[in-house]
């Protein structure tokens, strides 16, 4: 992962990213559709976003069937919980200082 | 360093998503006056019928429902759905009008999980007071409406603002007092589902709308 001296990270350079783990740090699981919503985007968008997410483990994928249709939730991992609060930081941080 | 300003909206989006997809904050609080307005009326109607209907004016509420035929329920059981249905229409109506001026959606992942919380407990709470009804335990129903809706608040007060959380726990007291005090049930009544709601709606109005 590519972090700045100043501790942002580049993963999170996107407002897509950074509210998809906005949403998950705070709620246990969303799934796609959910996510889609709150967040506004389109489906091509949000799924190129959690995939990066995903591959570089701050996210984890949970699939399973509700009846036959096929439901993909997503939630945050320990790794990506401790990277968004490192960046969050690090926002603050920038915002405070002069 | 107009970067900084970039930094600064990444965070007030961050808060805002982090607000949206936690809490359901359309709820008005003119819909809990309303619902208290509509409590008192249809206590005030249940008091008169139960009036007109009784002889010994020591009667209390309880010892004339054991004893008198189905009609005082049936009247009774009338009066509590309208309100009900009174209640939850304008909840409805002044969350939807709520949400539109924020520019919300009142239908939200978030409002769903509000509605399954609230649910569970209220219909469970429901069904609960139909048995009681059928088994004639008429002094348990009032004390079981206050604790059931107070559950299903304080349960739902987790996807919404966390006052709630506080009006259930209160609406729970409520409830187990008035358990112990039957022949004040429909002043109990009045307490939880008027008083407490007009208090509880002028404070969010004042608090968040005014």
């Amino acid at each position: 992962m590519k972090v700045s001296i100043s501790g942002l990270n580049k993963l999170f350079e996107s407002r897509v990213r950074l509210g998809i783990m906005s949403v998950l740090i705070i709620n246990d699981s969303f799934n796609f559709n959910d996510l889609k919503e709150t967040l506004g985007v389109t489906d091509g968008n949000l799924a190129s976003h959690l995939k990066a997410l995903e591959a570089n483990n701050l996210i984890r994928v949970n699939k399973q069937f509700i009846g036959r249709k096929p439901n993909t939730s997503y939630s945050i991992t320990k790794a990506g919980a401790q990277a968004f609060r490192i960046h969050l930081k690090a926002l603050e941080d920038i915002i405070k200082s002069q | 360093m107009e970067n900084k300003l970039n930094y600064f909206e990444d965070l007030k989006t961050i808060k805002k998503i982090m607000e949206d997809s936690s809490r359901f904050l359309s709820l008005s609080g003119l819909s809990g006056l309303f619902a208290g307005i509509a409590a008192l009326a249809g206590s005030a109607v249940a008091f008169f019928i139960i009036r007109k209907n009784k002889t010994p004016v020591s009667d209390n509420l309880i010892s004339i429902l054991n004893k008198d035929g189905n009609t005082l329920k049936i009247q009774l059981v009338i009066i509590s759905l309208i309100v009900l249905i009174i209640a939850i229409s304008t909840s409805v109506y002044f969350s939807y009008r709520r949400s539109q001026r924020q520019g919300h959606k009142i239908w939200t992942p978030i409002s769903k999980r509000l509605l399954v919380s609230l649910l569970i407990p209220l219909i469970t709470g429901g069904l609960f007071i139909i048995i009681l009804s059928i088994e004639n335990q008429w002094q348990l129903i009032v004390p079981a409406m206050l604790i059931f809706y107070g559950l299903a608040l304080v349960n739902a007060g987790k996807f919404t603002y966390s006052e709630v959380f506080y009006l259930g726990v209160i609406e729970i007291l409520t409830g187990l007092i008035s358990a112990i005090f039957p022949e004040y049930a429909l002043l109990f009544w009045c307490l939880g589902f008027g008083l407490l709601h007009i208090a509880y709606g002028l404070f969010m109005y004042r608090k968040y709308e005014g």
